[in-house]
């Protein structure tokens, strides 16, 4: 179980407070409006924000004075997610190895990982030479590939297009959950919380609040959220919701 | 993170620490041997006397004739335009005593122009003494005041051109209004850089200069050395010339002073109040003849002689190419663990150690070589100590422009891949080979270039050190040239021309090839 207790993150004038706990191997959208803090939160597990109060702990064993790298957890961000100078082969094999060569059993899973997330004869490729979608898969492909736990995703699909955005959802359901990882996936598209077929945390102004029920949560959501899901479904249904700079922190 | 463990923050002090120790170390050993303003003779001031005039003069005219030059430039658009703004950049890794003999055989006694003046029954000009020093000066660095005033001009935004152009502005009034105050920002920190340039110049005065009247500090720092070997007033000289480059690097600091070796971007601003082309066809057309005519004369002299050179001149440029490459690795080297510290330390403690990295700009070589000899001649032969010391004195000056190039592209790559690195736990070594130098190659690469093009033309601390069968190529060409063997002279300037060139080309290009953008 993942477990934030009386968590704050202090950033310049500005809060994010969090009590929640998730189940292991659960599957969980982050939802809320641009500037909730939904990156924060996902930054305060992964390691990349400082608590200033609080304690986060996995399996019962605090994990939150531990560098990113020694935490249970493997992220995909926004953007910057592969290097650009590694294969794609070479990108998913820093998952098992960053600081040594690959042996040989361990280049086979990332053959085989890669085959998984359908990039088979596609190994060689450099970042450059794929589409969003398949950076995406090499991605996801490393994120499985490290073995960590818990997978985190901040928005990583958000530059694809609604049909490419459900596949990999679904990918993400599918081998996080054959897996047995659990995965926060923060999400402005109900849509996509919704394909995950779990709970929702739901973060508005500074507040993540405990996971509910995806489709109660949705059906019968609470005014801000409510407010922020009418906002969405006014300019038209799913996604598209970029934050905006100079939009952070409403 | 906090608890990062951080044996590469630790390397990058110790290169800051080395360099510091380089330099102020040389300083120390200068002051013990210093003996007081009693051993300094009345010619060592008139050399400060002549250091300040003629690097305040060479800088004014620089200034003076960039201005047309870079205005021309900056409103025409013409075959072959951008190439001759790149040759702009060229004279920075153009070996200094290269470019001389190049004037020497336009301007000397057998020159070109004396022949011309000859032949119309005219007393001939000589290149040797105070004006030749100028004019050696306003060689290397027109160009550069050219490229300072034209990425001020090129700065301008088009759109206030064509506002002129729509408000049917005069030409005089679109100088006050727009041209004018780009100027009155950007000349005098172009000025200050040449002056600053100019104050180190030790090369230029001894090939040109010498007697009482052509003498730099530098220079007699050197014959201090050789022909008096005179410890005490050499190191007087040395504190000199440290509170000159000191005083002109504090004025300079405080002047907002241009990019001097960025690369000059190359976009003509479209102009609807140029006039008639002939004013600017003739600035550009007589700058470019007045830097490539010595080149060319160089080139016609010595292309020939290359194959026949004597045996001493080949060992020499093998000595040349041994330190540039040592030069460069060490200066490289020394820079990516300063930038890498930078970039984990950040702040305040980033720029204390950027700026310790720095601290060749402090000094002059021959300072450092006054501090390294003092230091080293008691243990062991000078002519033992020159390569080595060369090499170092050559990557502690290299290394500012290899800091100016490498510590904003490992800040990038740490900020764009830092976080993705630190989730993987890329730590220590492996995240050196495998996420930054495979990203900075370009700026590595030019680094290197420069360092090694650098150190392969210098001719500075070597002459202090170095005896006849010790010498590297520039100081064996300037040995040819005190000799009035022309001929071969010329023959070796084009092979260190070459080498130069060479060893820019064959760095830059190896950070450019295969390199993913």
């Amino acid at each position: 179980m993942l477990t934030l207790e009386g968590v704050v993150v202090r950033q310049a004038g500005w809060e994010l407070r969090a009590d929640l706990s998730v189940e292991a191997g659960e599957r969980v959208a982050v939802m809320g409006p641009s500037g909730a803090g939904k990156s924060t939160l996902l930054a305060a597990i992964g390691g990349f924000a400082a608590l200033a109060a609080g304690r986060i702990l996995w399996a019962g064993a605090r994990i939150d004075g531990l560098v990113p790298a020694a935490r249970p957890v493997a992220t995909i961000f926004q953007d910057n997610n592969l290097f650009p100078h590694l294969t794609a082969f070479d990108n998913v094999g820093l998952g098992l190895a960053p600081n040594r060569r690959l042996r040989p059993p361990e280049r086979d899973r990332v053959a085989e990982m890669l085959a998984r997330v359908g990039l088979e004869g596609f190994e060689e490729r450099k970042p450059g030479a794929l589409s969003g979608g398949q950076q995406s898969r090499v991605a996801l492909a490393r994120a499985v590939l490290q073995e960590r736990p818990v997978i985190l995703l901040d928005e990583p699909f958000a530059a694809l297009g609604p049909a490419l955005k459900a596949e990999m959802v679904g990918l993400v359901r599918d081998l996080a959950g054959a897996a047995g990882r659990t995965v926060l996936m923060v999400t402005h598209d109900p849509g996509d919380a919704r394909a995950l077929e779990g709970r929702t945390i739901p973060v508005i102004a500074g507040r993540a609040e405990p996971p509910v029920e995806t489709a109660a949560l949705l059906s019968d959501p609470p005014p801000a959220l409510a407010a922020y899901l009418g906002q969405v479904e006014a300019r038209g249904g799913s996604d598209y919701l970029q934050p905006r700079p100079g939009q952070e922190r409403t | 993170m906090a608890h990062r463990p951080r044996p590469l923050t630790l390397a990058g002090i110790g290169a800051a620490t080395l360099v510091a120790v380089l330099v102020l170390g040389s300083i120390a050993a200068i002051l013990t041997r210093a003996e007081g303003w009693g051993g300094l003779r009345p010619s060592d001031w008139g050399a400060v006397r002549f250091t300040l005039w003629q690097a305040a003069l060479s800088a004014l005219l620089s200034i003076a004739l960039g201005v047309p030059v870079a205005r021309a430039l900056a409103r025409r658009r013409f075959p072959g335009r951008g190439l001759l703004v790149t040759l702009l950049g060229a004279p920075f890794i153009l070996p200094v005593i290269v470019a001389i003999l190049g004037l020497v055989m336009v301007f000397g006694r057998s020159g070109w122009i004396n022949a011309a003046l000859g032949s119309l029954g005219l007393p001939p000009v000589s290149i040797y003494g105070a004006h030749g020093v100028v004019l050696a000066h306003v060689f290397f660095n027109l160009p550069l005041a050219t490229r300072l005033i034209l990425q001020g001009w090129q700065e301008i935004p088009a759109e206030r051109f064509r506002l002129a152009a729509n408000l049917g502005l005069s030409r005089g009034r679109v100088f006050r209004l727009i041209e004018w105050p780009m100027l009155r920002a950007v000349l005098p920190g172009a000025g200050l850089v040449i002056f600053l340039i100019c104050t180190t110049s030790f090369a230029v005065a001894l090939a040109l200069g010498g007697g009482p009247r052509a003498t730099t500090i530098e220079l007699a720092i050197y014959q201090a050395f050789r022909f008096d070997f005179d410890l005490g007033r050499a190191a007087m000289l040395a504190l000199l010339q440290l509170a000159v480059t000191c005083a002109a690097g504090l004025v300079a600091l405080r002047a907002t002073v241009p990019e001097a070796a960025g690369a000059g971007r190359d976009r003509p601003v479209r102009r609807w109040d140029g006039g008639a082309p002939w004013g600017d066809a003739a600035w550009i057309g007589a700058a470019a003849l007045f830097l490539l005519l010595p080149l060319a004369a160089l080139a016609a002299r010595g292309a020939g002689a290359v194959p026949g050179l004597p045996a001493a001149v080949w060992a020499a440029a093998g000595r040349s190419v041994g330190v540039a490459l040592v030069s460069a690795l060490l200066c490289v080297a020394l820079g990516m663990a300063i930038a890498v510290a930078a970039a984990r330390l950040g702040g305040g403690r980033a720029r204390g150690v950027e700026l310790m990295g720095m601290l060749g700009l402090a000094a002059s070589p021959l300072v450092l070589g006054t501090g390294l000899f003092i230091v080293t001649y008691p243990v062991m032969r000078p002519q033992d100590a020159a390569l080595p010391v060369t090499a170092l004195v050559n990557a502690a000056m290299a290394l500012p422009f290899a800091l100016r190039a490498l510590v904003p592209a490992v800040a990038r790559v740490e900020g764009d891949y830092g976080r993705l690195a630190d989730a993987l736990g890329l730590t220590g070594w492996a995240r050196l080979r495998r996420l930054v130098l495979p990203r900075v190659r370009r700026p590595l690469g030019f680094a290197a270039g420069l360092a090694a093009a650098l150190s392969m033309g210098d001719l500075g601390v070597i002459a202090l050190f170095a005896d006849a069968e010790g010498a590297t190529l520039p100081l064996q060409l300037y040995r040819l040239m005190a000799a009035y063997r022309m001929g071969d002279a010329a023959g070796a300037a084009i092979l260190l021309l070459g080498l130069s060139l060479a060893a820019f080309w064959a760095f830059d290009r190896g950070g450019r090839v295969d390199a993913d953008a």
